[in-house]
């Protein structure tokens, strides 16, 4: 439809190739846009709109929305970042995170993009919700205090592993990661600790038994760098396996 | 473990009536929890087997839609509309007058299994407020005589089709006629003229007429069909969006009651210009009565030749129309929306684009109007595209149909030409003291007492139709209020922003009603607007804010006298909470105190 080309974020000039999402060319390009429920090689979903970028104006998900020739995006602007810093704070307040004793600290993006945008306290007050942990499968936790319903792991299952294990259930407020078994528990499924599921939660909802600390704290990977730089870094390896 | 047979029974029959579609889920759970008083967590198992299709998916859908439950809610489950127009016509005191008399709390099941009495989200009622469901079977102008009655047939457990017919009688009430609910329409006439005209010069008459949506977005009908007409393919539909969900709103409700014949030849006519063979109506389930009426209408079409195969005789016109029932989601009126739920999935906006017109029911190229504007559309097909654009202003073209309810005296539907002013429609309804009108519903335009010369219009007050009127003893806050619990509870819960937004805000107007607001609440709020206004995936997120922003704006003191008693303190007792560390550190100076207007 627009064939390959050029737009802007910023002022900068990104080139991109058809298809291609603003998320996809802005990260082949080196510019990060904060984002939780993206993952490079994922269909685009765009429900957690953090990275949400000014499009000739108007507002959409980058991650989403193609690129197309001549598009004046903008992206790292005081407005975006402070709304962005808004959301990463509702996802706070809805769930239960206590990041000082999360195994997944330093892992977690959620965490990490909580630093990136500068958030230094939730301002909004907190749910404090009633939600279980799952403890019944032999070799993977789900604690859904920490879920941040960016359907990864939905998705994951359905598309790569062939399991459809999760699926979102619920609405509103109120939505909540459901398990595919009688039971309800996630003992009952056929997930596997080596499931694309299990490895692509950001956060520290779904987590392998017994591997939780083997990497120290303050060795992790949002510890010794931000997650703009590993998450481009991240796609970059990604680029060179796929074409290499 | 061998499943129950009662309920492996009950989904056989359904599936099985459905010819094992899993497209067709939310039809399914509807006739299963219609046997079942439920839909348990066997059925769950059972319908992902014979669907096969994942178990998460059978549940995921059962568990979004507000009228499918997994326990049981009776023999009678009654519903009361909770809309604020309901309250201010005594919703609270009907709903604790019928609980008193049949010893009951809402929300829980009767002992003997017997009763649940709940609330829900406006059931299109407004102008026969306060009204309730019973078994999904709308019960109007409630008052305490018939709720005495209704609390004797439930003792007594008579069966729904013994109660006198009086208590599900919906009237009309339509005040002012226009061309589109006045003249007499004979079905297939419509039809007539584009077979004579071709399609392709009757969609050049439904440009002219510059026919605009009346589902309240105000897209150009005759662009959507033209671009369906051109999309690929022999597999389309035309879907007549019949959710009318907005609290407020009841004007699809007359025409699919009265001028169904003028809805369904629209859809015909779509379907004639766009070429589609398909045609669904998506029903809100708050309308299941409607059913049976809108099913003999079809039946009746069928047996004229308006509809089926070889339409008016021209062979290759073939077209047919079945009802889709919801189950309880304001967001099924978004077409995104409704299109999932048509497919058997929870009612969550797409991302678009591709649109509907390309990629819409299971994956094909899909019209999708409003009830209104498939009327107007078969009104524009007899009369040409002149005589409508005549009609209203040059930007906003024909009628609007308005549901007028609230203080006024004449409650119910009136036409006017698009461009009438709110003070002409207040005169005509006989609304005498009124302090605000909300137009549109909850996501529309909160009009106060200093604009009432506004018109109506899609370059001034652009509506769906609802039209609530306020008079000066109402208190605009708590309409406010009632506005976002009803999007808090309405939120499909896809989106952060609206997600958690919608809820936030609804905490907040909680927490000042209760007396305990500050200052920095209003902030807050403003703050919160901004971010669902900006970040929202859908219009619901876009809008949710609305009305808390408009009455913030236009009556201000409303909030403000919330706020005065206080003193700006936050409703959190903060030196008290020092008390602790006081005691511990043995301290008591004035520096271990915190004092009101000190720094």
């Amino acid at each position: 439809m627009s064939g390959a080309g050029t737009f802007t974020i910023d002022g900068r000039a990104i080139p991109f190739s058809e298809g291609d999402t603003i998320m996809e060319a802005a990260t082949a390009a080196g510019v990060y846009i904060p984002h939780l429920c993206h993952q490079p090689g994922f269909k685009p979903h765009g429900s957690c709109k953090l990275c949400t970028v000014s499009i000739n104006g108007r507002n959409g998900a980058a991650c989403t929305v193609r690129a197309q020739e001549g598009m004046t995006v903008l992206n790292d602007t005081p407005e975006l970042n402070d709304s962005r810093r808004a959301l990463t704070e509702m996802l706070f307040v809805e769930g239960n995170h206590t990041c000082p004793a999360c195994e997944k600290s330093g892992e977690c993006q959620l965490q990490a993009v909580g630093y990136f945008v500068g958030m230094m306290t939730p301002r909004f007050d907190h749910f404090f919700p009633a939600r279980d942990l799952d403890a019944s499968h032999p070799e993977v936790l789900l604690d859904r205090n920490r879920c941040i319903l960016c359907e990864l792991c939905v998705r994951a299952s359905r598309e790569m592993d062939g399991k459809s294990v999760f699926a979102i259930g619920g609405r509103g407020i109120r939505a909540r990661l459901i398990v595919n078994s009688p039971s309800g528990l996630l003992g009952d499924t056929n997930l596997s600790a080596r499931d694309k599921a299990v490895e692509v939660c950001p956060v520290g909802a779904i987590l392998v038994k017994r591997r939780a600390y083997e990497t120290p704290i303050g060795q992790r990977r949002y510890d010794r760098r931000p997650i703009s730089e590993v998450s481009l870094a991240d796609a970059r390896a990604l680029r060179e396996k796929d074409h290499g | 473990m061998p499943a129950n047979p009662t309920i492996s029974e009950a989904v056989a029959r359904s599936v099985a009536r459905h010819g094992g579609r899993a497209s067709q889920l939310v039809q399914i759970l509807r006739e299963v929890q219609a046997e079942l008083q439920c839909i348990p967590a066997g059925a769950l198992d059972e319908l992902a087997r014979s669907l096969s299709i994942p178990r998460v998916r059978v549940e995921s859908a059962a568990s979004f839609y507000h009228f499918f439950h997994a326990q049981s809610h009776g023999t009678y489950e009654i519903l009361f509309s909770d809309n604020i127009i309901d309250q201010m016509l005594g919703k609270r005191e009907m709903m604790q007058y019928l609980c008193k008399l049949l010893w009951v709390q809402p929300g829980k099941l009767s002992e003997d299994g017997l009763l649940y009495v709940e609330s829900t989200s406006d059931i299109g009622m407004g102008d026969q407020a306060p009204a309730a469901l019973v078994n999904g079977i709308a019960l109007p102008s409630l008052d305490e005589n018939r709720l005495e009655l209704v609390a004797g047939l439930i003792r007594e457990k008579k069966p729904l089709a013994q109660w006198p017919q009086m208590l599900f009688e919906v009237s009309d009430n339509v005040r002012q006629e226009g061309p589109l609910l006045g003249e007499t329409f004979e079905p297939g006439s419509a039809l007539r003229k584009v077979l004579d005209r071709g399609a392709e010069a009757t969609l050049a008459e439904l440009d002219a007429s510059n026919l605009r949506g009346r589902g309240g977005a105000g897209f150009k009908t005759a662009i959507k069909w033209a671009a369906c007409r051109r999309s690929r393919g022999e597999d389309k539909h035309v879907v007549c969006n019949a959710d009318e969900g907005e609290p407020g709103t009841f004007k699809d409700r007359v025409l699919l009651q009265s001028h169904a014949d003028l809805v369904f030849e629209g859809m015909t006519v779509a379907a004639k210009v766009i070429g589609a063979r398909h045609g669904m109506v998506y029903l809100r389930g708050e309308y299941l009565y409607l059913r049976e009426r809108l099913e003999a209408v079809l039946a009746r079409r069928r047996k004229a030749g308006l509809l089926g195969s070889g339409i008016l005789g021209e062979t290759g016109f073939d077209f047919d129309i079945e009802i889709h029932l919801g189950a309880g989601a304001y967001i099924c009126g978004e077409e995104s929306a409704l299109i999932e739920s048509l497919e058997g999935n929870p009612g969550k906006p797409r991302n678009r684009p591709p649109y509907p017109d390309t990629y819409g029911y299971l994956g094909k190229p899909t019209d999708v109007n409003n009830v209104e504007t498939f009327a107007c559309a078969a009104k524009i097909a007899l009369h040409g595209g002149a005589w409508f654009a005549a009609l209203g202003t040059p930007a906003s073209t024909g009628t609007k149909l308005m549901s007028v309810s609230g203080d006024v005296k004449r409650p119910g539907v009136y036409e006017y030409p698009f461009g009438v002013t709110v003070k002409q429609i207040l005169s005509d309804c006989g609304a005498g003291n009124a302090q605000a009108v909300q137009v549109g519903g909850p996501s529309g335009t909160c009009v106060s007492w200093r604009e009432f010369d506004r018109r109506i219009c899609f370059e001034d007050v652009p509506t769906a139709g609802a039209f609530m009127v306020f008079s000066r003893e109402r208190d605009m806050f708590e309409v406010a209020r009632n506005f976002a619990h009803f999007f808090a509870r309405e939120s499909c819960g896809f989106c952060t922003p609206c997600r958690v937004g919608t809820s936030l805000l609804r905490n907040h107007m909680d927490k000042l009603a209760a007396g305990k607001g500050s200052a920095y609440d209003m902030v807050q709020m403003k703050r919160l607007m901004h971010i669902m206004l900006t970040m929202s995936h859908c219009g619901l997120g876009h809008t949710a804010a609305n009305p808390v922003v408009q009455t913030m704006e236009k009556f201000p003191d409303a909030y403000e006298r919330r706020l005065k008693n206080l003193d700006f303190e936050p409703a959190f007792d903060l030196d008290g909470a020092l008390q602790t560390a006081r005691l511990i550190t043995g301290r008591d100076d004035d520096w271990a105190h915190i004092v009101t207007g000190q720094p």
